[in-house]
């Protein structure tokens, strides 16, 4: 079987699972397939945030860089999560660096191209924006977590 | 061992057994683990996963701790201990050969007989690895008689991980899946693994959620938070087991210092379905 778009292997991802085949077809022409090796920086912190991406396969890490010190892993994803918010938020820019810490394979997606489309159709703005809320959601909770520093010594 | 007295533990329930260290492993910085034998032949607690024992430390003090060795494996008791407090510090000055009391096993199991047939999914965080190990033993040990497996583990550190060389042979099987993760790394830490809550690992673990049950240790918010995310992928309620921690005392429910709403932690836990604990999780004055 050959695939001719990117639509039906989109479809499957958990961020746009049942979504409208309308909006789907919208995103997809902003979608394209990306590889990453491991070691590979995606992007760094600063940089224009450009793209956002649906992980099918890897791991990645998001890195804070901190003077003296290195490269600091503070999150990693992989399979079936979505990389990058600031694409949809000004400026525009990243926050931290991410690095491919094994070879990864995704969906990037245009983010020029998306906020356009969602300019020209509110609805379909407003529904990735229901989507990306319930991640930045669930990323707040986790930070949250992390914070709380559960497994810390308590008398 | 010598021929001493009879005094096993499960004789007399608020009377300590001597047991002598054979081994002692340090685990991370603040955990160890004990390998204990009977000073008196004869003696062996034969208990269920997710038991605990009180250990008394003589001229110090008694504390809970869980078994977190091989259920099968007779004659010899394993404890993993995090030095927390005045006993479990004093704890971990101990050297083999020396001797401690023992009383017990006591408590609930995990449910390793109803998860038979099913899939099974262990969420650990922290030092909760160590009541949640001898499931996994006894799991191995007859591993036909269960569907997928999933242990996901979250520790404070790369450095604070459990039984390291274990989880890597464990993750080396094709029948078990392994994910661990830290909630924080240090720069420069050469650390290859996921970064991030434990919960996170929950949307990649492989289960049936109709024919799952699912075992959850670790601080009690973590639990919670665990609980939420299984309930999300579509566990029921009556399909999680938790393990809860309070100020355990005499182990038998006499003495009420680790009452929980209408239940004894020590007598009715401490492994609880989640249907029948979480009324009182959310009870901030209990």
């Amino acid at each position: 079987m050959s695939i001719d778009t990117l639509e039906p292997l989109l479809a499957e991802h958990p961020f746009l699972q049942g979504i409208k085949k309308d909006y789907l077809q919208l995103i997809t022409g902003c979608a394209k397939n990306v590889r990453f090796e491991a070691g590979h920086v995606i992007f760094r912190e600063g940089e224009a945030a450009d793209q956002f991406y649906l992980v099918r396969h890897g791991k990645i890490a998001l890195e804070v860089y901190l003077p003296e010190r290195g490269s600091n892993s503070i999150l990693t994803l992989g399979a079936g999560d979505a990389l990058g918010w600031s694409w949809l938020i000004p400026p525009y820019k990243w926050r931290f660096d991410a690095r491919a810490i094994e070879t990864t394979q995704a969906f990037a997606l245009d983010g020029k191209c998306l906020r356009g489309k969602c300019e020209k159709d509110p609805s379909l703005g407003y529904e990735l924006l229901k989507r990306i809320a319930v991640i930045i959601a669930e990323r707040l909770h986790a930070t949250r977590l992390q914070m709380l520093d559960v497994y810390g010594a308590r008398e | 061992m010598n021929d001493g007295p009879q005094r096993a533990g499960s004789i007399d329930p608020m009377l300590p057994a001597p047991w002598r260290i054979r081994r002692v492993r340090r685990n991370t910085r603040d955990t160890f683990t004990l390998d204990l034998e009977p000073v008196y032949a004869g003696i062996s607690l034969p208990f269920l996963p997710g038991q605990f024992n009180m250990i008394y430390l003589f001229g110090v003090g008694e504390v809970p701790i869980s078994m977190s060795g091989d259920p099968e494996s007779s004659g010899a008791m394993t404890h993993t201990v995090r030095a927390v407090g005045t006993v479990t510090r004093v704890m971990s000055r101990l050297k083999r050969g020396d001797e401690i009391g023992i009383r017990g096993p006591f408590g609930a199991s995990w449910p390793v007989e109803e998860a038979a047939g099913k899939d099974v999914v262990i969420v650990a965080g922290g030092i909760g690895l160590a009541p949640l190990r001898p499931v996994i033993y006894h799991i191995l040990a007859r591993r036909e008689k269960y569907g997928r497996v999933a242990l996901l583990y979250g520790a404070r550190t790369p450095h604070d991980i459990l039984y390291q060389d274990e989880l890597e042979k464990w993750r080396g099987r094709f029948d078990l899946q392994v994910e661990v993760t830290v909630d924080n790394v240090s720069a420069g830490q050469s650390w290859k693994g996921n970064v991030g809550v434990v919960t996170s690992l929950i949307a990649g673990a492989r289960f049936d959620p109709a024919q799952t049950i699912a075992m959850i240790c670790g601080p009690e918010l973590m639990m919670r938070f665990t609980m939420a995310e299984l309930k999300k992928r579509g566990i029921g309620d009556d399909s999680i087991f938790i393990s809860m921690e309070r100020n355990m005392k005499c182990a038998v429910g006499f003495c009420g210092h680790c009452q929980f709403g209408p239940t004894f932690i020590c007598k009715d836990g401490p492994v609880f379905r989640s249907d029948r604990i979480n009324p009182w999780l959310s009870k901030r004055e209990i």
